[in-house]
């Protein structure tokens, strides 16, 4: 059952992304953009939560869940440290995917050369 | 002959928009929301993965998760790869986490050439880059709201 | 020394002979319906170079060098090198003009660089001030992808409406000798045509006006009719680029149709993996200096007129939200002007 809800819930985000994609002339970066700031907004007004119960991994994954874990920290810092929580709590809880963005986006970059046209 | 004239009667980028060759959006959008979903079913597996057989709590598993797609998502990168799944499946492989670490590696790949510090270096951030500064941003403001309303 | 007729076209007084033209193309145009009439062929993109602008700047001066001897000249015998490419800073035409040591004016017209050159070339030729030119352009996909585009890698699609570089270069040598040889006899010079256009990823769109607005005015000048010209070969408006130039045409009350042919459109015979077809300066350059060249020597064309269309935005403007202006230059080439 959280496979289904989970394959569901992310399809759909990803469809939407598509829509966007596809209609208007946002470019990819410009995208995730809207997409990360949408996750933390959306977490901010409470609508977001419901969407992980549901789906899991499904909205965690897609860049919204990004958002969702940055919101989602920052409100925990708030609680634990007052108002400088909300400077330290979103990076904090998004530490381990910065950082493994950074380390493996280096190594692989640095191995690897890119392939041009197949 | 001034092609202003004999063309602004015909609304011309009005007629190019009509005409432009387009993307069959529907089997775009179904492409898009399979891949994705899968990608996210995936995000599942490791989420379980983590939890029950790793022990990792809900914080745990969440960096787990977060971790190996990114992993994969630069490893395939790195093969050469993961832009042939960005052919077939357009928004599903952008808006998932592996599109994230797709954008930090492919123009770091890229630049190379131009060196280790001002290239790789310097262009894992070209596209990732302003998702961390809206990301982080907007969690600040929303945590800074969140805590004058606790105040108030 | 020729003479300017009607608003803008150039009459060459002793039209300049093309007495040599030389192509090189890569990979994937190789493999397309005309990979065998380039006249020299690179598999692996890197063509073993570290760098892809190390690469495509082999293949601007493999196409310089190969002219020069096909006319079996020597590059001392060479007064004035005309060429450019779509690297920031013409790194590509720049670096190899150092190695061959030739006088060098580089030119930036984007894609429309092939017949800016020739053009420029030919004035040189006829005005008396050169008796041997070489003009060459070329391009290359990976150098401008990644300075126009995205990442090879990243995995986002490409528009119905895009195009893609093609990585080739093409080379002319033109000279004041006589003889019977394809000759440049008329050159109409573009003017930058802006409607507006925004999308990068949709070039025909923007450089189809270019491409009517000179063609007419070359008529107009000439004196000559809608199919006097055997072919009239844009460089790269692709295949709805070409859609739109038909349109443009009709609205102008000219029919090109029965002599239109289009190099973005061909040099990948219509593979729709290649969305709307190829561009770039290498595009025209290649198509022309190989196939058409020869179609000319063997007099299956007489009569032909190059028209290369180009886009002369930069990632900085784009990113600005500016528009996109383009310029479409026209030079006519025919057998019997020779002398």
């Amino acid at each position: 059952m959280n496979y289904l809800s989970a394959f569901l819930v992310g399809g759909a985000i990803c469809a939407a992304g598509q829509i966007l994609l596809s209609k208007t002339d946002l470019t990819p970066a410009r995208i995730l953009v809207i997409f990360v700031t949408a996750g933390v907004a959306l977490t901010a007004l409470g609508l977001y939560e419901p969407i992980v119960k549901f789906g899991g991994a499904g909205a965690k994954v897609p860049l919204t869940g990004f958002g969702y874990a940055l919101a989602k920290g920052a409100y925990k810092a708030v609680d634990e440290s007052g108002l400088l929580g909300a400077l330290s709590g979103g990076v904090t809880a998004t530490a381990a995917g910065i950082s493994a963005a950074v380390l493996f986006g280096y190594i692989v970059a640095v191995i690897f050369t890119p392939k041009t046209r197949k | 002959m001034d092609i202003k004239k004999s063309v602004d009667d015909t609304n011309y980028l009005q007629y190019v928009k009509n005409a432009a060759p387009k993307s069959p959006l529907l089997k775009e959008c179904v492409m898009a929301f399979i891949a994705g979903g899968l990608i996210c079913v995936l995000g599942e597996a490791l989420d379980d993965l983590g939890k029950c057989i790793l022990g990792f709590g809900e914080e745990g598993a969440d960096s787990f998760r977060t971790t190996v797609l990114i992993f994969l998502g630069a490893i395939f990168t790195g093969f050469g790869v993961y832009d042939l799944l960005g052919r077939v499946a357009g928004a599903g492989s952008i808006v998932p986490i592996t599109g994230f670490a797709n954008s930090v590696v492919a123009p770091a790949l890229e630049f190379k050439w131009e060196g280790y510090v001002l290239g790789v270096g310097a262009k894992l951030f070209t596209i990732a880059g302003p998702v961390l500064v809206y990301g982080i941003s907007s969690s600040v403001i929303a945590g800074v709201i969140y805590y004058i309303i606790k105040v108030l | 020394m020729g003479s300017q007729i009607g608003k803008r076209t150039i009459k060459f007084k002793n039209p300049p002979n093309i007495t040599a033209a030389y192509s090189v193309a890569g990979r994937k145009e190789k493999e397309g319906p005309f990979g065998q009439s380039f006249d020299l062929t690179f598999d692996d993109e890197h063509w073993g170079e570290k760098t892809y602008e190390q690469a495509e700047r082999k293949i601007y001066l493999k196409a310089v060098e190969s002219v020069i001897e096909r006319a079996n000249l020597k590059p001392d015998d060479i007064s004035f090198l005309f060429g450019g490419d779509l690297l920031n800073q013409i790194i590509a035409s720049g670096f190899a003009a150092r190695e061959v040591g030739i006088p060098f004016f580089g030119l930036y017209g984007a894609c429309s660089t092939m017949a800016e050159s020739a053009i420029l070339g030919s004035m040189a030729v006829d005005g008396g001030f050169a008796r041997y030119v070489v003009c060459a352009t070329s391009s290359h996909f990976a150098t401008a992808e990644r300075q126009f585009r995205n990442p090879l890698e990243l995995g986002t699609p490409k528009t119905p409406s895009a195009q893609n570089t093609v990585s080739a270069s093409g080379a002319v040598l033109l000279t004041s000798d006589r003889g019977r040889y394809p000759a440049a006899t008329h050159a109409t010079a573009g003017r930058v045509i802006d409607l507006g256009a925004t999308d990068v990823n949709n070039m025909g769109a923007a450089m189809a006006p270019a491409a009517v607005e000179t063609i007419i005015c070359h008529l107009e000048d000439t004196g000559r009719g809608d199919n006097y010209y055997d072919v009239i070969l844009t460089g790269d408006l692709g295949t709805f680029g070409t859609s739109l130039f038909h349109k443009l045409a009709d609205d102008s009350q000219h029919d090109f149709s029965a002599v239109h042919q289009d190099c973005g459109s061909l040099i990948y015979g219509g593979d729709e993996k290649m969305n709307c077809g190829g561009s770039g300066c290498g595009c025209g350059a290649s198509m022309l200096c190989g196939h058409f060249y020869k179609e000319l020597v063997q007099e299956r064309i007489k009569r032909l007129l190059f028209v290369a269309t180009g886009a002369l935005h930069s990632p900085t403007s784009a990113l600005q939200g500016e528009s996109i202006p383009c310029i479409a230059h026209a030079i006519s080439i025919e057998m019997g002007y020779g002398g």
